[in-house]
């Protein structure tokens, strides 16, 4: 399950089948890991996940003396005590347990230099693998300005393995460590480890026999250190509970011999560090202030940092929200563009008229185009998240905001994909990938599309526009000048208000567990690389464009079919049309019979169906507007035909939809939407826009016979109660039932829709990147049952207490 | 004896013990806390938690809850 970055575009060299090594690469986070590996590899990098989990590799080549090495970059890790799934893959590739993957090599465990026993925590760790260890000793030029010195000849030689200074960032000692790389692997020598006090090693070994060799010791280890740990719960499936109680035996016997875990393990590994660190490393006598100090006194200060972190905040927010527009109009744009073009083609009969050019143009162009249309902001936050986190102010922000997000009991790194979601929940969605805590991860994720996104505003905008306007002279039935954005404001409350409640909800029922702990780096800032930014934004503008995009292609396709099957016309039909165009042509004045007459004579003798009259119509349209355009001293006169053509067109485009699939459903699901205040025609809009949430705006035009709107048109409007959409949807009466003839739309059913569409999940896009981040399909069919189960109660409380009121 | 979220912003202590055997206390453990272990409180977040500490040459900060954990001996 590998894809293909952007920047594959070169061929992978293809290696002789017996030059082929691996070299995994590990370390904690924070140091570079990522520079290092890009530096290694180059360009010839693939991203994958491994099946079942949603951690992502990376996996490069490169050529260290004269070899072809495959190198995995491994998840960045503070240690493989294998509780969370980073550290279980990283664990499963090194053992080899990786399906797929070939045991590495070498393992290359890149250090920070200037925080060197903390980082040598995980390389002690991988020196119990069985496995050639060499050690990338990176920011050597951090430490050297904190007046750090170290020897790493010596620091090798205690530790036994080879020990290379580098300086990632500027590609410094990469030849070096390509040699020392080369030369591990020939050797093949494995390691020595640091010893643990004789009773656990006795422990362990006795353990590894009864399991007859079975697991490797490493694992062995694991099992005994790990209290509730995945390699315990994996080997109690396997070997039966009887395992569990010999382990707890082991582990009680270890606590009475003055080695109890988890402790025994840092303990003797510190140990060992500082042991293998003394006369190797020179720190100095009293540590000098760094920028990171002084640094830190403002922007984790109460005051200041809190403001800084706002006005951060609020730029992101804004370019986002605001910024983007200027990169999303031009794709608009050209999709629209693209899409009058092609309808131009049809017009003049170079495209086939029928079901395939309509799929073309209104399914799949228009369905590729609303997902492109996402990509700037996608990018922009990526962009601005990268930054963050790789100067290191990330981890200030979490910091900052923990305690807020604790109380919804998520953590603070929570924050910024909730308020990423306030723009979309697509980038906000993507942007959980920082928080390591599964169900925390997960809670976010489910929570997400509950923020108010910038899809929301079209359906806002109409319908506030046309049910709360402003009172004003021409408008003396209207509201107060703030009621309109009140309305907007309480609208956007809903989801910070409903967000935190479900997210506490689900922390309490389904994802329930012990609280994570919060024990997170503050790592020193640093410029940021503009190179990594730059492929995090590709990377991620790509891996949303190639697997969301082919899922909400799909469902646009689908939605459209819904929508446009069956097309046919009954026997009836056609007579009642036929009739309709005898009596339309008898009123009509004595030059415009002649059209009339044309077009009954060729259903006579073609038996044409709606199909061709309505593209006839369009011809007409067109022809009419270029006469229009040629003399604007006629225009005004021509106006009158013109709107009883669009009119016409739009009445048999409405009939299409009335007899579709979705126009039945529409009408079959009208006792479940009535208690909303809502007739079949808005119960059916609100289905067909389940690919996203605006395109209800388009469906509503088209269902009220005002044929095509786009939300765009209702944005720019100056009052959206004013464009064509607005005066329509007010004259629009219920066609049966008790409340026959009434106005469908009052003011209790505008704010019930509102509220339906401020808590509903009508958007492929989310569901289908919630599909992809958590690499199932219930979660995103659980946020979608959820949410519109919200939405549907939020909507009938606010209908019937709206009307009760009214 | 006082435990690590006792202290006041610029108190230094010794770490004595880190008590229990779950997910948190092997975490804390791997970031470096261990018995003998010498830490700086350096800052507190607006909301009065986490707090950032300094040990080991880095800065890391945690929650009270998990401070809570880590029994400590002042250091003048």
């Amino acid at each position: 399950m590998t894809v293909p970055t952007p920047f594959a575009s070169d061929p992978i060299r293809q290696p002789a089948a017996d030059a082929h090594l691996t070299a995994a690469l590990v370390g904690n986070p924070n140091t570079g890991k990522t520079t290092l590996f890009n530096a290694l590899s180059g360009l010839n990098q693939r991203v994958g996940n491994y099946p079942g989990v949603t951690v992502e590799t990376k996996k490069g080549r490169m050529i260290c003396g004269g070899q072809v090495f495959d190198l995995i970059d491994l998840p960045g890790t503070y240690s493989l005590a294998a509780r969370s799934p980073d550290e279980m893959v990283a664990v499963d590739v090194i053992l080899g347990h990786q399906k797929g993957e070939s045991r590495p090599d070498v393992v290359v465990a890149i250090v920070d230099a200037s925080n060197l026993d903390r980082n040598l925590y995980l390389t002690t760790q991988a020196l119990e693998l069985g496995v050639p260890v060499v050690i990338a000793l990176n920011m050597v030029d951090v430490a050297k300005s904190q007046g750090v010195r170290i020897d790493h000849k010596q620091l090798g030689e205690r530790l036994g393995v080879t020990v290379v200074p580098i300086q990632a960032n500027k590609a410094r000692g990469l030849d070096k460590l390509r040699e020392a790389i080369a030369a591990a692997a020939r050797t093949g020598q494995p390691p020595k480890a640091p010893p643990f006090p004789e009773a656990f090693e006795h422990e362990a070994e006795s353990l590894y026999q009864t399991l007859s060799g079975e697991v490797p010791l490493f694992l062995v280890r694991r099992l005994i250190l790990d209290v509730g740990g995945y390699t315990e719960n994996r080997l109690v499936e396997r070997w039966g509970p009887g395992i569990a109680e010999r382990v707890h035996a082991i582990r009680s016997r270890l606590a009475a011999a003055g080695c109890g875990v988890p402790a025994v393990e840092a303990k003797a590994r510190y140990a060992w560090i500082r042991e293998a660190t003394t006369g190797a490393v020179q720190r100095p006598a009293t540590r000098s202030l760094t920028w990171t100090d002084r640094l830190d006194r403002v922007l984790t200060h109460r005051v200041w940092g809190t403001l800084v972190f706002l006005v951060i905040m609020f730029l992101v927010f804004e370019a986002i929200f605001t910024g983007a527009r200027y990169l999303m109009d031009p794709i608009s744009a050209g999709k629209d563009f693209l899409a009058d073009s092609l309808r131009d083609l049809v017009g003049r009969g170079y495209l086939p008229t029928g079901p395939l050019s309509d799929l073309l143009i209104d399914g799949i162009l228009e369905g590729v185009g609303n997902v492109v249309v996402f990509l700037p902001q996608i990018m922009i936050l990526f962009g601005f998240i990268a930054v963050l986190e790789d100067c290191g102010y990330m981890a200030r922000a979490a910091f900052l905001m923990d305690k807020l997000m604790s109380r919804c009991g998520l953590s603070g790194k929570s924050f910024i994909p909730m308020l990423s979601s306030v723009a979309c929940a697509v980038p906000g969605i993507m942007a959980t990938r920082v928080i390591e805590n599964r169900r925390d991860r997960l809670a976010t994720i489910l929570v997400a599309p509950l923020m108010s996104c910038s899809a929301r505003l079209p359906v806002y905008v109409l319908l506030i526009g046309a049910f709360l306007p402003i009172r004003s002279e021409q408008n003396p039935g209207g509201f107060a000048w703030y009621v309109p954005g009140l309305v907007m404001f309480c609208l956007y409350s809903i989801g910070l208000v409903v967000a935190p409640l479900v997210a506490l909800l689900l922390k309490r029922t389904l994802l329930r567990g012990e609280t994570p702990p919060f024990v997170m780096e503050m790592p020193l800032y640093k410029m940021p690389s503009l190179r990594t930014i730059l492929r995090r934004m590709f990377d991620s503008g790509w891996a949303f464009l190639r697997r969301a995009g082919t899922l909400i292609l799909a469902s646009m396709v689908l939605v459209w079919a819904l929508l446009y099957f069956p097309r046919g016309e009954s026997d009836e039909q056609r007579q009642a049309y036929l009739a309709q165009l005898q009596q339309n042509r008898d009123t009509a004045p004595e030059e415009e019979k002649v059209r009339y007459d044309e077009r009954i004579a060729a259903i006579g003798r073609d038996g044409l169906t709606f199909d061709v009259h309505f593209n006839q119509l369009q011809r007409d349209l067109d022809d009419l507007n270029d006469q229009a355009k040629a003399d604007p001293a006629k225009a005004d006169e021509l106006k009158e035909r013109i709107d009883a053509l669009e009119a016409e067109s739009n009445r048999v485009h409405g009939e299409w939809n009335r007899q579709s699939i979705l126009g039945w459903t529409g009408r079959t699901l009208e006792p479940v939407v009535y208690p909303l205040g809502w007739d079949w025609r808005i119960g059916m809009a609100a289905v067909a826009s389940f690919p996203a949430r605006e395109v209800i705006v388009g469906t509503l035009g088209i269902i009220y016979d005002e044929g095509k709107v786009k939300s765009d048109d209702i944005l720019s409007a100056s009052n959206a109660g004013d464009t064509r959409l607005g005066r329509a949807l007010k004259n629009a009466r219920w066609e049966s039932g008790p409340r026959q003839g009434k106005p469908v739309f009052t003011i209790p059913t505008a704010l019930s829709l509102m509220v339906f569409f401020a808590l509903c999940c009508q958007c492929a896009s989310t569901l289908t990147v919630i599909r992809r981040e958590t690499n199932s399909w219930w979660w995103p069919l659980f946020t979608f049952t959820y949410m519109t189960g919200l939405a549907y109660v939020g909507a009938l409380v606010v209908y019937q207490v709206g009307s009760w009121i009214v | 004896m006082p435990s690590l979220d006792q202290l006041r912003v610029g108190q230094r202590a010794r770490i004595q013990s880190v008590a229990g055997a779950d997910a948190i206390v092997q975490r804390l453990l791997e970031m470096g806390l261990v018995d003998g272990e010498e830490v700086d409180v350096i800052g507190v977040a607006p909301l009065g938690d986490p707090i950032e500490i300094r040990l080991r040459d880095y800065r890391l900060s945690l929650r009270r809850s998990e401070a809570g954990r880590v029994e400590v001996e002042l250091l003048p």
